[in-house]
């Protein structure tokens, strides 16, 4: 592939930065013609799950364009957009993806000439990492975990827990939330990628070696996922359990 | 999906703004090479009335099930679209709209290649999204035929009148112990030089004696509650709490001046804000103190200083308060150090020009280097920085002014908060669209008008209550709202009732209930606006934000790079 043909997907809010992108239009700002843009009536619609399946199906870098923070058309959709999108960075940066080919920005409905400077510099910046390389596995990996309640709870809460606390009021620092938010991204992508290999039979040591994970690390998540009823004993091999997943649809998609 | 899906395509050239740039030509063969699409075609303007017919026409002739148009953007045209689909019979969000304008011909107009190319993507990606919509169909519901306004100054006076006198009992609800708001502290009001007292007191009148005006004075919300058509309105009057059931609700809570405490030396007595003149103007105190150099700051506050906004009415109340006290006492230096004038309008500009000839002096100061008030030898003493002269002009005053900005009340947060409605940057309250909806809030059945959306002067807030009265008079005159039909919708099989959507929706449209099977989300469909924030955040993925659902939006996303050879991807 050539360099100039990074593809690019946006997802826009119809009411601030699709208004914008119009504007552009309207005002005939050129910018370059990589990104396929799909609108949604606000950026706090955009899941994690969408965004890796994105790069899945092909695309060298995604835009999540939102109105201001404390102009959103729903009051608040663009606080979780902003918690969504970082925890699907931080789900690309465990896939090996470079997290910035993931990015946000907040393009008012009069910013059209903003809008096209943004383009560009986005286009830029993704032909500079040229295309997008990676294991497939790794990103279903990452859209399994994305699609799962723990992380789907964490990104949600989070600007709850900064906020106003917990149930007993405790207020989260940044730096808590974010130590919390890289083991728990961790945990549930390691577990996620072990599921993915028990396509086929696997005892602790074969995946440990596979993943190059610690063989106690994997047997943590081994009883998880047995516990979740997410994968079964296959058989015992020579006084070894293997271990196969119960049933994983295609594409790591649960639509 | 059990029925056979049969698409059509239709692609406009609008003219040469599409046609100029993409080869439609090459776009309407590719098109009509997708799956599932049965007829493709060109148009030189799909939205005139010859492309109209044709979409319609072919929506019969071909059974055509889904129909997709590649032109300009939905924000304007979608509804066009929308209503010709179902005058064929054919439910109107059974079409998707693509933009190959704004977002393609008009910003690739150097590379019409690959702008042609991206139309094609664009397309497929709209076909594959074509293939998933469902029919929708709109929400109504009852209204009650009465409203609420909440604030009694001169905006919601007028609001809550020309609601009455529509034919509907209006709730006026006032904090204060009277009515008038702001207006009741003035003098004269400009352009007419009238006295401000006369004319509330025909207002306030007006208001007491219509039939269907109820006033609630010194009374304070509660609560609220519900949704357009069927508001519940908590009050608290005098310490009695009411409940009121209302259709509509108009946010009419004015503002305040800023109390310029610490800035320039104000001390409420030599140094006083415009309104504290105006009370002194009234009880002509200036001549029995002995008044001969008055000073006015203008942007006391404003443009940067503590609030980033211009206030707007300042340039003129001081203007007017300058030429009445040249009028009372010609002797009188009075002088208006400001950084910018308005006097916009015929009105205005001939109202400052009767100010400069009546001997009202202006001195222009960069905003960088605001006025100085100092104290020398017991008196005060301007300085206000002359740009041409590069030097300090010291002017002696018995009495500076400040033009200080109107600042948003503090209790707006708590009010938007139980409303739902949001505030803007500058803390007042954010209409829908400065423009096509600037008495409306994104929230149906909710309006505003006033002061509380941002300084303006008793003409405009006139203007806009009469505005907002009449645009919350249509759902009162209709008797019944259609919400969107685009809302979203829980699988209650899969939901395990955890109650996050209901933490995540701004507009309580979601909510936990007690079921049979146990604890489960439901949406209220009129409360609903569409947003799907609770879609992202279900631990389930049991929403299903309509219109833009998972599967939906996944297969646009998937199809956008989808390469000829590779079609079945799209699962």
């Amino acid at each position: 592939m050539k360099e100039e043909e990074v593809k690019l997907v946006g997802f826009l809010c119809n009411w601030c930065c699709y208004a914008g992108a119009d504007l552009a239009g309207v005002s005939r700002f050129q910018y370059p013609p990589n990104m396929r843009i799909i609108r949604v009536m606000c950026s706090g619609r955009v899941d994690p799950v969408i965004i890796l399946d994105t790069f899945l199906y092909g695309a060298d870098g995604v835009f999540i364009g939102g109105c201001h923070l404390g102009d959103c058309h729903y009051l608040q959709g663009n606080y979780y957009a902003e918690k969504k999108i970082e925890m699907a960075k931080r789900l690309l940066k465990e896939a090996g993806v470079e997290p910035e080919r993931l990015r946000l920005e907040w393009v008012s409905a009069s910013e059209g000439e903003r809008f096209a400077g943004v383009m560009k510099e986005f286009t830029a910046e993704i032909k500079e990492l040229g295309p997008i390389k990676f294991e497939k596995e790794e990103i279903e990996a990452a859209c399994i975990a994305a699609a799962d309640y723990s992380l789907r709870i964490l990104a949600t809460k989070e600007k709850e827990l900064l906020e106003e606390g917990n149930k007993y009021g405790e207020v989260f620092t940044k730096h808590e939330m974010d130590r919390l938010l890289d083991d728990m991204v961790r945990e549930e992508y390691e577990a996620k990628k072990i599921l993915l290999k028990l396509k086929k039979p696997m005892s602790v040591k074969e995946i440990a070696s596979e993943l190059n994970l610690k063989p106690n690390v994997v047997f943590r998540h081994i009883l998880d996922l047995k516990r979740y009823e997410l994968i079964e004993v296959h058989e015992i091999r020579d006084n070894t359990p293997t271990y196969i997943a119960r049933e994983l649809s295609e594409g790591g998609n649960e639509e | 999906m059990t029925e056979e899906l049969r698409i059509g395509v239709f692609i406009c050239h609008c003219g040469i703004n599409i046609g100029g740039v993409v080869d439609v030509p090459e776009v309407v063969e590719y098109a009509s090479t997708l799956e599932n699409v049965v007829h493709a075609e060109r148009n030189l303007y799909t939205c005139s009335s010859e492309g109209l017919e044709s979409i319609k026409s072919t929506i019969k002739e071909k059974e055509l099930n889904r129909v997709v148009v590649a032109s300009c953007t939905p924000r304007t045209h979608e509804p066009l679209f929308r209503a010709t689909c179902e005058e064929a019979g054919l439910n109107p969000y059974l079409f998707e709209f693509v933009n190959i304008r704004d977002q393609c011909s008009w910003v690739h107009m150097h590379e019409p290649e690959l702008a042609t190319e991206k139309a094609k993507d664009l397309v497929r990606m709209g076909v594959a999204k074509a293939a998933r919509l469902e029919p929708l169909e709109e929400l109504t519901s009852d209204v009650i035929p009465s409203a609420v306004v909440i604030g009694a100054g001169i905006s919601g006076m007028t609001a809550a009148l020309s609601i009455a006198k529509n034919g509907f009992y209006v709730h006026l609800i006032e904090k204060g112990r009277e009515m008038g708001g702001l207006l009741r502290h003035l003098y004269k009001l400009y352009p007419t030089d009238e006295l401000a007292k006369e004319f509330l007191e025909q207002r306030i009148k007006a208001v007491e004696e219509h039939e269907r005006v109820e006033l609630h004075l010194s009374s304070s919300i509660k609560d609220v509650e519900g949704y357009v058509g069927k508001f519940k309105v908590i009050l608290d009057e005098n310490g009695v709490e009411k409940s009121i059931d209302c259709g509509v609700i108009i946010v009419a809570t004015g503002a305040k001046e800023l109390e310029p405490e610490g800035l320039y030396d104000y001390d409420g007595e030599k140094v006083i804000t415009q309104l504290q003149l105006e009370e002194k103007l009234k009880h002509e105190d200036l001549n029995r103190e002995g008044i001969e150099n008055v000073v006015m700051i203008q942007c006391a506050g404003a443009r940067g200083e503590v609030v980033e906004y211009c206030s707007k009415i300042c340039c003129m109340n001081a203007i007017k308060n300058a030429k009445l006290l040249k009028e009372a006492n010609p002797d009188i230096n009075v002088f208006i150090a400001h950084n910018e004038l308005q006097a916009y309008g015929e009105e205005y500009e001939l109202y400052y020009r009767d100010a400069k000839k009546a001997g009202v002096r202006f001195l222009r100061f960069p905003l960088e280097k605001r006025p100085k008030v100092r104290k020398s030898d017991g008196k005060l003493v301007v300085d206000v920085f002359h740009e041409r002269l590069q030097m300090d002009i010291p002017l002696e005053a018995d009495l500076v002014v400040l033009s200080a900005p109107l600042v948003q009340n503090p209790d707006a947060e708590r009010l938007s908060k139980m409303l739902k409605v949001p505030l803007g940057q500058d803390r007042f309250f954010f209409e829908a669209h400065v423009k096509l909806r600037p008495v409306d809030f994104a929230t149906d059945g909710i309006f505003l008008c006033g002061t509380a959306q941002g300084p303006k002067d008793i003409e405009e807030s006139i203007s806009q209550g009469y505005a907002a009265a009449s645009r919350a008079t249509i759902p009162l005159a209709k008797g019944y709202v259609s919400s969107e039909a685009i809302i979203s919708s829980v699988d209650e099989a899969v939901c395990v009732g955890c109650g996050i959507c209901e933490s995540v929706c701004s507009y309580g449209a979601i909510e936990v209930e007690e079921t049979e099977e146990g604890r489960r989300a439901k949406v209220t469909g009129v409360k609903c606006k569409g947003c799907g924030t609770c879609g992202s955040s279900c631990i389930k993925r049991a929403i299903k934000m309509q219109h833009f659902t998972d599967d939906q939006l996944i297969a646009q996303e998937r199809a956008a790079f989808v390469t000829e050879t590779e079609t079945e991807v799209v699962s």
